[in-house]
């Protein structure tokens, strides 16, 4: 299929995101809860040698769970909506819809994670109290925690979104997100297993925002390469099924 | 205008032991509106979504112009279909909705506003589509139909839902769209509607082809076109054993 219409199919897919009020409401929460957090890890810190940047950017949190929430949504609210006929009727080819509709949801959360990433740290150390020394953009190790957090927030969102392919019906396939991206964590936490270090939320918040990888956490890069495979298995796994059943 | 005949040979749909479409073979051609009666479950809406590269079929092939739905480069500008109402996400207005559509065939921008006025939806089109009546919801199904000034129309069961304005208006655009030389096919379980809105007749029983001929010719050899439909499909009417088997 022509890259045109992959093109058009990724313009249909951009509008059809602007057009809902909730796309709107979802990022507006993110970056607030983003910004509120981070002032008040900020403003209680007084531990002048804890990494100032992994506790400041705990303010992506609230973006990690909304945003995954609105790539599942994405896709589920076109089957219970019955949009899916009509997206369908324009792009029958699924491969290219799914592809467009992927392209789009990441970008797009992309560039709203990484300002949401960028405005936890910069609000939170702004609000550290005189005696903790502010982290610089420059130090070793803050610089990739803050852009590699927003990079994790998307690739969770694209989770969320071929979660919602595999399973199409909004409640169970939201219930499956909370469930792996939550639940599990507090279960394997609880179990004192290794393997929470491996769930999608413990890969953000240990591995990726932190600027001293601590010594039993997955280190950053790693982290990420999961977290991209953790996208690729539903979107795979998603298309594969997409593809041949019947809508 | 054989690029515009939609061509239906050996279709079979099989839901896990239940036959929907068995070995269902028709044309459609343009010129005229062709309605596709049959009882509720004869499988119409089946046979749609196949031809419309929603479902696939088990066996069989259904093809527009030669070819099928999914291998069309900008399906909207030569087919338009209305499965169902509400195809649209009710959170987005109508002229969103419409704009997206456009925009993934690369239909102009101002066609929009040219199906909103068509359909009567100009007031509305701001609105979240959700807030929208039966009615209106079956005449944004239409717009999105007719965005593409496709060459074949496909409609499930369009007249649910608008009032007898809206169905008499439906009908007159319906058959001003056959004379232009489009291809119209309409489904519904309604006969006094297809008596006055059809040429041809597709009727199905129990997915299978039970008539293939003119709405003229059929009420003239039965009749009426009631007494035609009730007993062509009586073999194939679920509920019909129940009833009649205990006053006869």
């Amino acid at each position: 299929m022509s890259f045109a219409v992959f093109a058009a199919a990724t313009r249909m897919e951009w509008l059809k995101l602007r057009s809902l009020r909730s796309t709107w409401w979802t990022f507006g929460a993110t970056l607030a809860g983003a910004a509120g957090i981070a002032v008040a890890v900020g403003a209680n810190s007084k531990d002048a040698s804890a990494d100032v940047t992994n506790n400041v950017l705990a303010g992506v949190a609230p973006g990690l769970l909304l945003i995954g929430v609105l790539g599942v949504l994405t896709m589920t609210s076109e089957y219970s909506s019955g949009m899916v006929r009509a997206t369908l009727a324009a792009v029958p080819n699924r491969r290219v819809l799914l592809a467009a509709k992927a392209a789009v949801f990441g970008a797009v959360t992309l560039a709203v994670a990484e300002v949401t990433a960028f405005t936890a740290f910069l609000v939170g150390r702004a609000a550290l109290p005189s005696r903790v020394q502010a982290p610089g953009l420059g130090d070793p190790g803050v610089l990739r925690a803050i852009v590699l957090s927003g990079v994790g927030i998307a690739l969770i969102g694209l989770f969320g979104l071929g979660l919602g392919v595999l399973i199409r019906h909004p409640a169970a396939a939201l219930a499956v997100y909370a469930g792996i991206v939550f639940v599990i964590g507090e279960l394997l936490v609880a179990l004192a297993s290794s393997a929470v270090n491996y769930v999608p939320l413990a890969l953000v918040s240990s591995s990726i925002a932190v600027t001293r990888p601590s010594p039993d956490a997955v280190s950053a890069w790693p982290a990420l390469g999961i977290l991209c495979a953790y996208a690729a298995a539903t979107l795979g796994a998603g298309g594969w099924l997409l593809v041949r059943r019947d809508a | 205008m054989s690029d515009h005949v939609i061509e239906v040979r050996g279709l079979t749909k099989r839901y896990r032991s239940a036959l929907a479409v068995d070995d269902l073979g028709f044309d459609v051609r343009p010129g005229a509106v062709t309605g596709f009666l049959g009882p509720n479950g004869a499988g119409k809406s089946t046979t749609m979504r196949m031809i419309l590269g929603l479902d696939a079929p088990d066996a069989g092939r259904a093809l527009i112009g030669g070819r099928r739905y999914r291998d069309l480069r900008w399906p909207l500008r030569e087919v338009g279909a209305l499965l169902e109402a509400k195809a649209f996400h009710p959170g987005r207005s109508a002229a969103a909705h419409l704009t997206a559509l456009a925009a993934g065939n690369r239909i102009p921008r101002s066609r929009v506003a040219e199906v909103l006025a068509l359909v009567g939806l100009t007031g509305a089109a701001r609105r979240r589509a959700g807030g929208y009546s039966l009615g209106m919801a079956q005449r944004l199904g239409v717009a999105t139909a007719l965005l593409g000034d496709p060459g074949v129309l496909i409609l499930d069961e369009p007249v649910n839902g608008l009032d007898p304005e809206g169905i008499r208006w439906l009908r007159t655009l319906l058959r001003s769209l056959a004379a232009e030389g489009r291809t119209v096919l309409v489904s519904s379980h309604l006969i006094a509607e297809m008596a006055l809105t059809a040429e041809r007749l597709i009727v199905i029983g129990a997915g299978r082809l039970v008539a293939d001929t003119s709405v003229a010719e059929l009420s003239a050899r039965y009749g009426s076109l009631e007494s035609a439909f009730l007993d062509l499909t009586s073999a194939s009417t679920e509920y019909r054993g129940a009833y009649d088997g205990r006053t006869s």
